[in-house]
């Protein structure tokens, strides 16, 4: 550490990603200003910038090395701007900006499915959302952002100054230096509230032909897959946008922009393994496919229930038990409509249990040479890390996606073998020498990075 | 780095040599292992292990490596560097037990086993908890569960090192360092050559396959075959005179 740790504390840690199936050790600082970043930065060896650690696997994880907990540097934003323009600090939480700009008549561009992600690591996975087909992935949103390399020195990056730079931080996984400021252009919104139209499906084409025509029509769209039936694929795709005042209730007319997240409740803290297994996860999608109406149109729903679904149960990956869980998450390009189908079709004969996957359409992919998205289908899915005979099973579908063009996302990514990233990310060496200019000496690095060797 | 799913990029086996070692890295190639440093008394003798480990796509390499000899340890596991997994697997057998048998014979299996196993496993942990993560596999043996009178010695280092990893295990709680003992049965190999198996017999390739999955698993301790932690739990209280009978 260097001396100038001033008021700094640090302490051993042991971290795990959101999945929980693998954890390293750790010097954690929590740093709550930019001088505190700087001073971070300056004199590491080996250090990483972690948010909420919301990723899945290690990407936020640095053994042996420093992490900086940017979860600290989360100051109120100021004033949004006549066309929406918000400066924020790195390490705010969705969950807090949606609380200050969502009364103010202003959205996310782009939302997860959780809202309890970091500005920082939003633009570190270059994240997307149900809207990704019309408004492309978060970075795209990013007017510009301050970012701490590797010297501890800041740079000032957007599409238009260090425009290589700012684009290998979109998607750079936390690897090109320390994101502590950014200012975001945001979507004006009437109301908080969702028009969402719902339609069950129960086989796989109609669904498929029902996403391509949602692309036109509406600005977000995505469909949950049941993967627990091998003869059919049933399914539930919901279609929504943000509703206009006259649509509310006259009793929420009033304050069409009012925003309460419900509260949320606990999962158990102990919980054996295997508790979801396939039977258990095959009784959950069956109850939840009764659940959805077989079509119903512009149903008014909260932001958090069209949007953050799963934060109304706390720490719920704690579900999995201690062995944890992981996401595979795939994307392919639209002529790779075969291979779509093959990955439901395998995931589906598995005996593996597979909680409600999320099928989505994505738009064009932008100039990041690391970021996920492309135009076509991703498809995501929880499994148990322990399930019998995963690892073989996602290698073969790997295979599949990366000759088809495909790729899978590094932001959820916890078993991917390394000799596919550069298939799957064919800019991957670009992307390595823009890096090598902003942190010469290899400061920045994660358990991600020397699993999948990124920066090398 | 390990994964997910449990499956390892990198590994130092300290006496890499054996059948049992052996197997296991195969086993660990057949999954994500892209690196392997097999430390050998002669790393000439493991020439073919390289080779065929490089033919599955593993970048191996032989380094010389003693294990009575204190220095060793720590340079070793500071030239492997940063690795998902070090294997404790060298240890002698030496002939079995009698009276007759020669005081240094018996001082030089003590040397090797248990003083050396229990500096080995000492320096390793600390190794990996330094380095923030990874798995600690020591290679004990059911011949230390009870021992017999045909092999005091290698049964009582194997009692001996099996009891000091129990407690380094403990030790190293909480660091992310995961410690995991593996209790073999009789196993048909090069070192068992002429022997009489026993029963419940295994094979190198079965102990391997028990240890990848306990390593993936999290496992404390792993018997191989499984089945031999409940023939212990009956055989721990078995009184002495009936013993004896069984052990000859
Ligand atoms: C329930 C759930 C739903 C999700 N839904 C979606 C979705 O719909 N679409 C999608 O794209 N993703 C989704 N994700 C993934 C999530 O959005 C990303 O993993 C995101 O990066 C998490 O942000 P975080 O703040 O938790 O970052 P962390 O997990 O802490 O870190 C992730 C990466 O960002 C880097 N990082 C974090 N902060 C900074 C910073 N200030 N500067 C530089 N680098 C930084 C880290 O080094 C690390 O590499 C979901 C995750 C969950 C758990």
């Amino acid at each position: 550490m260097p001396d100038a740790a001033g008021p700094r504390a640090t302490k051993q840690q042991l971290l795990s990603g959101w999945g929980r199936a693998t954890r390293s050790r750790a010097e954690v600082v929590v740093v709550s200003s930019k001088d505190d970043a700087h001073r971070t930065v300056s004199g590491a060896a080996s250090v990483l910038a972690r948010g909420l650690g919301r990723s899945y696997g290690d990407q936020a994880t640095n053994a042996g090395g420093l992490v900086a907990d940017l979860t600290g540097l989360d100051r109120p934003v100021g004033a949004v701007s006549a066309s929406g323009r918000v400066t924020v600090p790195g390490g705010l939480s969705l969950d807090a900006l949606l609380a200050q700009i969502v009364p103010q008549g202003w959205f996310v561009p782009v939302s997860p499915g959780t809202r309890y992600v970091t500005v920082g690591g939003a633009i570190a996975a270059d994240i997307h959302g149900k809207n990704h087909h019309r408004d492309g992935a978060f970075c795209q949103h990013v007017e510009s952002l301050e970012l701490v390399i590797g010297d501890g020195s800041t740079l000032r990056c957007s599409p238009k100054e260090n425009a290589d730079v700012f684009w290998a931080t979109a998607g750079g996984m936390g690897l090109t230096g320390v994101v502590v400021e950014a200012r975001l252009m945001l979507k004006p919104i009437a109301t908080s509230k969702l028009a969402v139209t719902t339609t069950r499906f129960v086989e796989l084409d109609p669904l498929l032909e029902a996403m391509v025509r949602a692309d036109a029509q509406a600005p977000t769209s995505v469909a949950w897959v049941d993967l627990m039936r091998s003869r059919s694929t049933r399914s539930v795709l919901t279609t929504g946008r943000f509703a206009e005042v006259a649509e509310l209730p006259d009793a929420q007319q009033e304050d069409p922009l009012a925003y309460t997240p419900s509260q949320r409740v606990a999962s158990p803290t102990r919980v054996p393994n295997g508790l979801l297994r396939s039977s258990t996860v095959r009784a959950f999608n069956e109850a939840w496919f009764r659940a959805a109406p077989k079509h119903r149109a512009d149903e008014l729903q909260t932001i958090a229930r069209y949007y953050h679904p799963l934060d109304g149960v706390k720490n719920w990956n704690r579900l999995y038990g201690p062995q944890g869980f992981l996401q595979w998450q795939m994307v392919v390009p639209d002529n790779a409509l075969g291979t779509l189908r093959t990955c439901i079709a395998e995931l589906s004969a598995a005996p593996t249990p597979c909680f409600l996957a999320v099928l989505k359409r994505l738009g064009a992919a932008n100039p990041a040479p690391l970021s996920f998205p492309l135009q076509g289908w991703t498809l995501a899915a929880d499994m148990p890390a322990q399930a019998r005979g995963l690892a073989p099973l996602l290698d073969r579908l790997d295979a599949l996606v990366a000759e088809a063009g495909g790729r899978i996302y590094l932001a959820k990514d916890a078993r991917l073998s390394p000799d596919m990233v550069p298939i799957m990310y064919p800019r991957l060496d670009e992307w390595r020498q823009v890096r090598a200019v902003v942190d010469p000496n290899n400061v920045f690095s994660s358990d991600l990075d020397r699993r999948l060797r990124l920066t090398c | 780095m390990r994964d997910a799913t449990g499956a390892v990029q990198s590994v130092l086996v300290l006496g890499a040599n054996s059948d049992i070692a052996s197997a296991f890295l195969a086993a660990l190639a057949d999954q994500r292992l892209s690196r392997a440093v097999l430390a050998v008394r002669e790393p000439s003798a493991a020439a073919d292990q390289v080779l065929a480990l490089g033919e599955l796509g593993v970048d191996a390499r032989a380094v010389a490596y003693d294990a009575t000899n204190v220095a060793d340890h720590d340079r070793v596991l500071a030239d492997a560097g940063d690795v998902d997994v070090v294997v404790v697997a060298f240890g002698v057998l030496g002939d079995p037990y009698d009276l007759s048998l020669s005081t240094e014979a018996v001082a030089e299996l003590g040397a090797v086993n248990y003083v050396g196993g229990v500096a080995a496993a000492h320096a390793s942990a600390r190794h990996l908890v330094d380095q923030g993560h990874g798995s600690l596999v020591v290679l004990s043996s059911v011949a230390g569960a009870r021992v017999r009178a045909d092999n005091a010695v290698y049964g009582s280092t194997k009692a001996g090192l099996d009891g000091f990893v129990q407690g380094l295990s403990d030790a190293v709680h909480g660091t992310g360092v995961h410690v995991m003992i593996v209790r073999p049965g009789f196993v048909a190999s090069k070192m068992t050559l002429g022997m009489e198996p026993a029963p419940f017999a295994t094979t190198p390739d079965e102990v391997a396959a028990d240890m990848v999955s306990g390593l993936a698993k999290g496992k404390a301790v792993v018997w191989s075959p499984a089945v031999l932690q409940a023939v212990f739990a009956g055989l721990k209280p078995l009184p002495a005179p009936l013993w004896r009978r069984l052990g000859r």
